[in-house]
């Protein structure tokens, strides 16, 4: 015999799940005799090196570009006069230093450019446009004196005088901008059914992927020379643009290919049905979802290449380390004080990184919750 | 019979294009270097080798003298990359997993403790951070007659780390040798963290939940049921970190510690035979990065899921 109700209960809540700030820290800090020992002894070291830290950061710290004060601070205090001093020379290099408002500029330029193509709200076909006229303006910021025999106004800057700041953000994004097309062909290509390009892409990434990037580096500048015919040679921050972008695509083509082996092939099947050809396939259908998938790995890369430019100091572009050395290595005053200025840039590395991974963590979810 | 609209025909006539452009664009690359290293006067062929280099090596796995040949001093090179890139693999295994599980663990602490570690290494770039350990211990580290120290055992100074009591004369580690292994393994350890952190986060919390149910202690719980599920998840990106490794060991060329690449640089300047040198160093690290690959793959098949 069952009994039936006549009409259902509403559903309970669900129970509130509070936790007052004593229970968290029991919770999680002295929960079990492991975790009361772990927190002591990290509280302890903790108590230890926080205060030393902040006398050596701060307190003692001078903050005057005075390198006598400096000397006499040397053991107790950091020295931050120095980046007080060089910051110039560190942010813009060799740049002649009157024009120093020029990469400025242009780095800001480029910058507000880059921050505003973070939002989804620019995603449009104008921004391509934008982006085009900014690099325009960049380079002839940059460069200044005559553009395809249109004079800029400006005093002409050889690139080997280019340096710091602007250059590492100018090699970066660019090398992301333009490995990344080349990255979605060779990932196609990988997935040809045509036995000749798919094993040309396939040689291609793996040898580019089996060494490492100073030897890439080495080659764009010695080798480059060498390939092509005499006096035809590009500039060497050409070169290296080249090496670093056929570099980058090999990786980006990976990770792009992760992405299109996630599409299943009844969708393929079933554009071709409808009459598409292969690129409206490609680009209708799967490489939206594809890359969709893959914007996580997507950003870890390019975080990788912007970190990777900094190798480009080894084949004597002076990108900000570069510039540093240059800076600081030469001056008996300030060259005891060079840690100050390699924490110096390496805030400014850390900023735009860190900034990198969470905005890649949030589109992740705005991708993930369309 | 050659219709255009056979799929057939058109995959043909593609591929014999990309053949004939191929063909034709190594044609002449190859017709503009020989034409520059007839110009520029620079021999080509490996039998550089065998001559004399006529330079010393800071820091040699076996005697090296500058009459020795190129040859050898590839090798010398070599074993230096090799012995950093092992060392540095060694460790950041071993320091990337408490990392990993220190960013799972239940005390909060350890778990901010590890993420800040992660964020911060790996959000700069190595090279920057092997400078800055090498000015520490060049130019930070007292002079070589008032070293930091540990009794006798263990001698700190700006000539590198001494061990003493190792081996028959002692052992001597090169500031060069300390800031490159020590940069990279404290690297490379944030992304094995990293790698480690996602995998055990993969296992299922129900097996977990399983484990305590039939009362297994934490540590088997570890052993038994969690690694070996996530090992699956962790063996292919641990390669591609073990292979990154040994890749960015070439950084050494940075703080002029000899290995291959540095080496091949030297060769590079003297004799000007760059196709060769770098040919060389692509073809070694391409050798390595196979056989590193190949040797984890064996070890991700048998952690790999039996089915069948």
């Amino acid at each position: 015999m069952q009994h039936h109700a006549s009409n259902l209960l509403p559903a309970r809540q669900a129970p509130v799940h509070s936790v007052s700030v004593g229970q968290w820290a029991k919770h999680n800090l002295w929960g079990t005799p492991a975790s009361a020992v772990t927190t002591a002894l990290l509280v302890l070291i903790l108590l230890w090196f926080i205060p030393s830290l902040l006398e050596w950061s701060v307190l003692n710290a001078v903050f005057s570009a005075d390198a006598d004060q400096c000397q006499a601070a040397r053991d107790i205090g950091a020295c931050w006069g120095v980046v007080t001093e060089k910051y110039r020379l560190i942010l813009f290099g060799r740049y002649p230093f009157d024009a120093q408002w020029r990469p400025l500029l242009a780095t800001l330029i480029l910058t507000s450019l880059l921050v505003m193509s973070c939002s989804p709200a620019f995603w449009n076909r104008y921004l391509a446009v934008v982006w085009l006229l900014v690099w325009l303006i960049f380079f002839a910021l940059m460069g200044g004196g005559k553009w395809f025999g249109i004079p800029t106004g400006l005093v002409y800057v050889p690139t080997d005088q280019w340096g710091g700041l602007p250059l590492t953000m100018m090699l970066a994004t660019l090398s992301i901008t333009l490995a990344f097309p080349l990255a979605i062909l060779v990932a196609l290509g990988r997935q040809s059914t045509m036995p000749a390009i798919r094993s040309a892409c396939i040689v291609y990434v793996e040898l580019v992927r089996g060494v490492p990037l100073i030897s890439v580096l080495f080659m764009a500048s010695f080798m480059l020379p060498l390939l092509l015919p005499t006096g035809t040679s590009p500039d060497v921050l050409i070169r290296v643009l080249i090496g670093i972008t056929l570099f980058s695509a090999a990786y980006t083509a990976e990770i792009v290919r992760g992405g299109l082996q996630a599409i299943p092939l009844g969708q393929i099947e079933a554009t071709y049905t409808l009459g598409l050809s292969y690129w409206q396939t490609q680009r209708q259908v799967v490489l939206p979802q594809a890359l969709a998938h893959v914007v996580p790995s997507l950003m870890n890369n390019f975080i990788a290449i912007f970190k990777d430019t900094s190798l480009v100091t080894i084949v004597s572009l002076y990108e900000l380390s570069g510039a540093l050395g240059l800076a600081v290595s030469g001056d008996p005053n300030w060259r005891p004080f060079k840690i100050e200025a390699y924490l110096f840039i390496t805030l400014i590395y850390f900023c735009i990184c860190f900034a990198m991974s969470r905005y890649s963590l949030w589109v992740e979810r705005q991708v993930l919750h369309r | 019979m050659l219709n255009w609209r056979s799929q057939r025909v058109r995959a043909w006539c593609y591929q014999v294009a990309l053949i004939g452009v191929f063909i034709v664009l190594v044609g002449w690359l190859l017709h503009n270097t020989l034409g520059n290293m007839r110009m520029r006067g620079i021999q080509s062929g490996f039998d550089f080798l065998l001559d004399p280099a006529g330079f010393d090596i800071g820091e040699s796995v076996f005697t090296f003298t500058s009459t020795q040949t190129y040859g050898t001093a590839f090798l010398v090179g070599l074993f230096n990359t090799l012995r950093v890139s092992c060392i540095a693999i060694v460790i950041c295994t071993l320091w990337g997993t408490v990392l990993g599980i220190g960013r799972l663990s239940g005390n909060a602490l350890a778990r901010g403790l590890c993420y800040v570690y992660t964020e911060l290494f790996r959000n700069i770039p190595l090279l920057l951070q092997l400078l800055m350990w090498y000015v520490v211990l060049v130019e930070l580290m007292p002079d070589t007659e008032t070293p930091l120290h540990f009794r006798d055992w263990v001698l700190l100074s700006k000539e590198g780390l001494a061990l003493p009591w190792l081996m028959s004369e002692g052992l001597t580690l090169t500031p060069e040798f300390l800031a490159l292994t020590w940069g990279l393994t404290l690297y490379t350890s944030a992304f094995v963290a990293e790698v480690i952190r996602s995998g055990i986060q993969s296992v299922p919390l129900g097996q977990v939940e399983a484990a305590l149910s039939i009362g297994l202690s934490p540590w088997q719980r570890l052993r038994l049921v969690v690694l070996p599920q996530a090992l699956r998840l962790i063996v292919p990106p641990l390669t591609n970190q073990y292979l990154n490794a040994i890749k960015n060991s070439s950084l050494a060329v940075a703080i002029g510690y000899p290995d291959l690449v540095s080496i091949s640089n030297t060769t590079l300047n003297q004799t000007g035979r760059a196709v060769e040198c770098i040919a060389i160093v692509m073809a070694v690290y391409l050798t390595l990065s196979l056989l590193t690959a190949s040797g984890m793959n064996y070890f991700n098949r048998r952690a790999a899921l039996k089915e069948r």
